[in-house]
């Protein structure tokens, strides 16, 4: 029988999970499908469970002087709800995509990204956001950035003792905008073929003053394009989907899978870069009219 | 250290749910779903995956929507929960059964509490919502049966918004409509069910649009699915699969098992079934053992049975049990199992070629000789799985000592199908065996073989105690049968004006590892693959070829829809070559009044294809048109428009399939329509009343219902081939029939006399003359006649009268010493076979009593550059022959245009790959695109009103239709589906290459 802790305060959530080798379950939205497909195959077995859901203290987004901190119980609908700048504008129309509204209504940010999931629709958004997740254990907090949290294939650097406590954007220097595209096989409840996250922040001449343009499904570990941001910096917003080539793309990794081949997902993240600038750029355009 | 909160096992649970306080005792870790199911015996939301795919289980917690499949019972702790068996909050839940009731928008029913809740959450929010908002509400909810317009339909009316949403229109135009659809909403909505009499209302009865007879259960969340009843104490079973395709394997002690597991009573393996371990749908074919005897050809073969306690079995894992694995080197696919050298799958079928199929007729040579163009290509086609939302479930239950007999309820398309199955591996007389169905929450032909139902029958046989079980989705997608893939060669010819003047095809299709439905498709696929269109000479060859891929069986279609995209892909590239209209070729070649098919058949009656194409014309002119306009300006998002036609012969390939109804009058007056026909959803229950109540005069609402119970109604065949409108159908009115002429005949009234029935008084009007017979007069029916029928015990059931009446029939009461107020004193019975003849080895003959035909128009958007396809509307014409209840028909097509589009677009079943829902894609509301509908009522005289089948017919037409927009809008000639984007990009890819 599986043993179920659910804690009322982080600390005795922490002190169970320095003591014992338990699994946190948040929204439990990807923890009961694995689940499932186990016991699908005959394997019944399940590891101990904490359950994080009755630390309130952990839901919910407030705004920082130099950042926005969210809660890891945030879940994808308080994202949707919540009263936030363009700057999340990305960020939101992904939660508005992913599964269905089921989903949405129970599945947290911070299980998003702790599932490390390829496909995680969330973390291109994180990346270009440019966050850092906040980590919390018996011995204190730690900040590590969103490029460093994922270390390979469905797996964090959140340690046995730890729990994510929130993730934190910083505000950037000059109003950005951001955008997301999700290409699935059809509407609602899919998995990404390919997405694609970006945040822009344009000057008032209509110059890219920085960028940060992340890809996922196309690596094991969804990437930001580094080689495409530098690129960016200093062009027209107008300009900006011409600047994209198949060269700032090369650091993808796509596979064959189930959904698409991998030369179809280098070929469609490179479209849908485009797609997401032109967009930008056309939003930037309605804005200056 | 110290747990505080201490770690709990099980622990109590308060919450509120539909509006009352509960508390429970539950695993903190078990779902929420499952609580409320197993600890609450609220079995109205339904579990269809257990992971959040498929919505079946939605529910509000705290009043957002759910999928109580992914929440822990622990944190409902404290919430408000609200189920389908709750009003809503502000009564909305109740406002919208009334509403999907009156639209036909539950047609099996087990995704409706779903959809009702995920709709709850969205109205409860959003009084007057768009039908964008309503799409958004339900996405996270699959239904497999309706296409999901009228639901969306349903949910705005609940709103009370406008249906005229300029966005996306469903027109009808039904020449049938009687208009009674809103006088039948209104009693429902004040709270008369169905069974009371509806009188007068419903007069006519065949053409209304009666709501469905077991709708109302279904809309509450009391329908009883074959995972929501099991005897109390029942044990429960889980199946050990192979994880391996090709196999052999050695048990271990599997009593040290049993002995060491505490509340594991058996586990079962080959050498526990009594009888013979085979089953199978061919006498001859009975190759797939209930347990694999040491040997498995495909991955998800059942091995074992663990049958115990349900903590046992859900607590043992495969790896503690002692089975040795030998694996060998799977034939995966057609081509490895053809291939020179390749082993022998089953003894003494040495080529691996199951069954093969043909028809030849004039000179294929001659005529593609004399053509002025022909068309050849291949095309694929991938398993597709049924994917209906409720997962096999059921329970047997061991009667009398000895056993003396054995009664299996389960969710079945073919109640005395499996009873011979189950009579086999359990080595008893049929006499012994009894199959109850439940409500069957979707089958398209996947519920036709037995899954759980000879696994059930050994377990309470050997074990002397009801057993249960309920399939995984996992397990459900794994081990039962799906659409064969095919591979198909063809060829066709045409004259200059488009005449075909030859067709050629050489079908190979991926039966798996198993016969089950493989002959009927070699069968039927050789008399339609030429398409519905007049061709002198054909030569079609077809194979059924067995791999170690999962077993291919029965889908809405049995071949046809895959030979379909075929046939409609030369038939455009007729038309491109000789420059000819797409739709005008088709018209110039459609099958006619008079025509002979290619198998010789003479089409005397109900030929409507003509009539559905011209009944399209318009709209096919007008969608070119607009088609250009679009293009004109839009390099990128492409449109097309493509077109196709369809026939599907009704009933079996030249095979007798009779069906046998009866009906009975009892003393009190109490009528009963004993009805072996399952309804699993696409409305044969409401059919098959209309056409009983129509030819015998009473209205609907004066019978109760009997339905598919081996031991209390006559076998009415399976629920398969769009037959049980026609086969049943006939048999329904002629047992009606005789019912009203022994009634005619006792009063001596001529055939227009009108009846009416008040208790057990039967007033018989005849023009002026008016009788009373007082049925409570009347001499006992089994007193009457000195030999009691098989079936006279059925005298003896009566059906619960619930509030829902008719509704709530299913569940019914049998009274063991009969029941005095219900002896029968007259009874009419039914039985009609459809008149075919054998085919001869050129496959000549009369295969089919009568043809479905159809004409679909698709209008389709590509993204050239991410290529991805959006389908923006569905235009079909259907010649139903009659349609009986326009509703339920129109519902048919919706559903099976969903389906058609997913085999297009979406859907492939990979073993091992895409054994869940979240991999196989199966469409969503978001996908369906508005669907506008002809019915065309070219009456079949052999039919009951006119009427013929639909079911199969709706999905036929639809692939190849957007394939034809695709390529309309693209140049891209797709010959593989799905047209997954990659693989269109791929061929958009080729084509410039090309260029
Ligand atoms: C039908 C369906 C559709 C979906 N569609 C999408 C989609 O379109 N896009 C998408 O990106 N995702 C999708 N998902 C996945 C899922 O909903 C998200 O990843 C979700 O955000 C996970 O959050 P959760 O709270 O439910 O996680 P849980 O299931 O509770 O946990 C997920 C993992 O994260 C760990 N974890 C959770 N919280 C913490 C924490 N605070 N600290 C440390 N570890 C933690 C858990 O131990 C577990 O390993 C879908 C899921 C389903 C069932
Ligand atoms: S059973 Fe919960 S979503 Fe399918
Ligand atoms: S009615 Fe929706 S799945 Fe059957």
């Amino acid at each position: 029988m599986v043993a179920y802790y659910r804690p009322a305060s982080l600390d005795e959530a922490l002190a169970i999970r320095a003591a014992r080798d338990v699994m946190i379950l948040a929204g439990g939205t990807d923890i009961y499908p694995a689940k499932a497909a186990r016991a699908g195959w005959g394997d019944m077995r399940h590891k101990d469970v904490l359950d994080i859901s009755r630390l309130a203290d952990l839901r919910g987004i407030s705004a920082q002087a130099d950042h926005w901190r969210i809660g890891a119980l945030t879940t994808w609908t308080d994202l949707i709800r919540a009263d936030l700048p363009a700057l999340f504008d990305g960020y939101r129309r992904a939660a508005r995509e992913v599964g269905g509204v089921q989903i949405q209504n129970r599945g947290t940010l911070a299980g998003n990204i702790c599932t490390a999931s390829p496909a995680g629709d969330g973390i291109p958004n994180l990346l270009a956001l440019d966050a850092r997740i906040e980590l919390a254990s018996g011995q204190g907090r730690r900040l590590v950035p969103m490029t460093a949290f994922i270390d390979g294939y469905r797996h964090t650097v959140c340690r046995a003792d730890e729990i994510v406590t929130a993730v934190l954007v910083p505000r950037p220097a000059t109003p950005a905008r951001s955008h997301f595209l999700k290409l699935g096989a059809r509407r609602y409840l899919v998995i990404s073929i390919v997405m694609a996250a970006s945040v822009v922040e344009i000057g008032h001449d209509g110059r890219i003053g920085a960028a940060r343009v992340a890809v996922g499904s196309c690596s094991a570990v969804p990437q930001r394009l580094g080689a495409l941001e530098n690129a960016l910096v200093g062009q027209l917003v107008a300009a900006a989907p011409d600047v994209v080539a198949p060269i700032h793309l090369a650091t993808l990794a796509p596979i064959d899978d189930i959904r698409a081949s991998g030369a179809y997902r280098r070929h469609a993240a490179l479209a849908l870069v485009r797609d997401l600038l032109s967009e930008l750029a056309a939003d930037a355009e309605r804005r200056a009219a | 250290m110290q747990d505080r909160p201490a770690a709990r096992d099980i622990s109590q649970v308060s919450f509120t749910l539909n509006g009352q306080p509960v508390s429970v005792a539950a695993a903190p870790f078990a779902s929420l779903a499952d609580t409320l199911r197993s600890e609450l015996k609220l079995t109205g939301t339904k579990i269809g995956c257990e992971a959040g795919d498929c919505g079946a289980c939605t529910v509000l917690l705290d009043g957002a929507q759910v999928c109580a499949c992914l929440v822990p019972a622990a944190q409902a702790e404290g919430a408000r929960v609200d189920t389908v068996e709750g009003p809503g909050p502000d009564a909305v839940t109740d406002r919208l059964r009334t509403a999907f009731l009156a639209h036909g928008a539950a047609q099996c029913g087990i995704c409706t509490p779903g959809m009702l809740m995920a709709a709850t959450d969205l109205l409860a929010r959003q009084p007057f919502p768009s039908r964008a908002d309503v799409e958004d509400a339900i996405g996270g909810v699959l239904c497999r049966c309706t296409g999901y317009l009228k639901i969306v339909d349903a949910v705005l009316d609940a709103a009370g918004a406008t249906r005229s949403d300029p966005g996306r229109p469903n027109t009808v135009v039904s020449p049938s409509n009687h208009g009674l659809q809103d006088s039948i909403a209104l009693r429902q909505a004040h709270g008369g069910g169905i069974g009371q009499p509806i009188d007068a209302m419903c007069t006519p009865v065949v053409g209304a649009r009666m709501p469905r007879v077991d709708g109302w259960p279904k809309v509450t969340g009391t329908d009883a699915f074959g995972a929501d009843a099991a005897p109390a104490g029942a044990l429960w079973m889980r199946v050990v699969r192979s994880p391996h395709a090709r196999a052999r394997f050695a048990l271990g002690d599997l009593a040290a098992v049993v002995t060491r597991t505490p509340g594991l009573v058996a586990i079962l393996s080959a050498k526990d079934v009594p009888g013979e371990n085979s089953f199978g749908i061919f006498p001859n074919m009975k190759d797939q053992p209930v347990l694999a005897p040491g040997l498995v050809r495909f991955r998800g073969e059942a091995v074992l049975a663990l049958v115990g306690t349900r903590q046992a079995v859900e607590t043992l894992s495969d790896a503690e049990l002692p089975i040795a694995w030998q694996p060998e080197p799977p034939l995966a696919g057609i081509a490895a199992a053809l291939a020179p050298g390749a082993p022998a799958l089953h003894a003494g079928v040495t080529d691996n070629v199951l069954a093969r199929g043909n028809l030849k007729c004039g000179n294929v040579a001659a005529g593609h000789a004399s053509a002025a163009a022909s068309a050849e290509g291949c095309f694929e086609t991938a398993f597709v799985e049924h994917a209906y939302i409720e997962p096999e479930a059921g329970y047997a239950v061991p009667v009398g000592p000895g056993p003396d007999r054995i009664e299996v309820t389960a969710c079945t398309q073919a109640p005395y199908m499996d009873l011979d199955e189950v009579a086999r591996v359990l080595g008893i007389a049929h006499a012994r065996v009894r199959i109850r169905p439940t409500a069957c929450g979707g089958g398209f032909g996947g519920k036709l073989d037995v899954s759980v139902q000879p696994l059930l029958a050994v377990a309470a046989w050997l074990t002397k105690r009801p057993v249960r079980i309920v399939y995984t989705r996992t397990e459900s997608m794994a081990s039962t049968t799906k659409r064969h893939p095919a591979s198909i060669w063809a060829k066709s010819s045409a004259d200059a004006g488009g005449r075909l003047t030859a067709f050629e095809m050489q079908a190979d299709f991926n039966t798996g590892a198993y016969a089950s439905w493989g002959p009927t498709v070699a069968n039927r696929v050789p008399v339609h693959g030429m398409g519905p269109y007049k061709v002198a000479n054909a030569l079609l060859r077809t194979r059924a070829v067995y791999t170690s891929d999962t077993p291919a069986g029965a889908f809405r279609g049995f071949g046809v829809p895959q030979a379909a995209i075929a046939h409609e892909t030369l038939m455009d590239d007729l038309a491109l070559k000789l420059g000819i209209d797409r739709w005008a070729i088709r018209r110039r070649n459609a099958l006619d009044h008079g025509d002979a098919t290619a198998s010789g058949q003479i089409l005397r009656h109900s030929a409507g294809l003509p009539r559905c194409l011209d009944a399209l014309q318009g709209d096919w002119d007008a969608a070119l048109a607009r088609v250009a306009r679009h293009n004109a300006s839009s390099p990128r998002r492409r449109r097309g428009a493509g077109i196709a036609c369809m026939w599907y012969g009704c009933g079996n390939t030249s095979l007798s399939n009779p069906s046998s109804m009866r009906i009975t009058l009892a003393r009190d007056g109490t009528l009963t329509f004993l009805n072996g026909a399952v309804d699993i959803g696409q409305g044969s229950s409401t059919i098959l009343l209309q056409i009983a109540a129509e030819a015998l005069g009473l209205p609907p609402g004066a019978f109760r219902m009997v339905v598919g119970d081996t031991d209390l109604t006559a076998d009415a065949g399976k629920t398969s081939a769009s037959r049980q409108t026609l086969v049943s159908g006939n048999a329904a009115r002629l047992a009606a029939e005789d019912l009203r002429s022994r009634i005619l005949a006792l009063a001596n009234a001529g055939p227009a006399a009108s009846l009416s029935l008040e208790g057990p008084k039967l007033v018989i009007l005849d023009g002026e003359a008016s009788r009373t017979i007082d049925l409570a007069n009347l001499p006992a029916l089994s007193e009457s006649k000195a030999n009691s029928r098989a079936e006279a015990q059925i005298s003896t059931a009566v059906l619960s009268s619930s509030k829902h009446g008719l509704a709530d029939s299913i569940a019914l009461r049998q009274a063991q010493g009969g029941v005095e107020d219900s002896v029968v004193v007259l009874e009419g019975l039914g039985t009609w076979d459809p008149p075919t003849t054998a085919l001869d080895e050129n496959g000549q003959g009369i295969p089919y009593a009568t043809y479905g035909f159809a004409a679909q128009m698709a209008e389709v958007e590509v993204d050239v550059v991410l290529g991805t396809v959006k389908v923006l509307e569905i235009v079909a014409a259907h010649d139903v022959g009659r349609a009986i209840n326009p509703t339920l028909v129109e519902g048919q097509i919706h559903g099976g245009i969903a389906q058609g589009l997913g085999l297009a677009l979406m859907e492939e079943f990979i073993p091992g790959r895409t054994e869940n829902l979240h991999d196989y894609l199966i469409p969503t509301v978001g996908d369906m695109p508005p669907v506008k509908t002809y019915l065309i009522e070219d009456a079949e005289l052999d039919g009951p009103f006119g009427a013929k089948g639909v079911g199969e017919p709706a999905l036929v037409a639809t692939a190849p239709a957007i394939l034809g927009a695709i390529r309309h809008a693209t140049g891209a000639r797709l010959t593989r589906v799905p047209v997954l984007p990659h693989r269109l990009w791929e061929a958009l890819r080729g084509k410039e290459a090309a260029q």
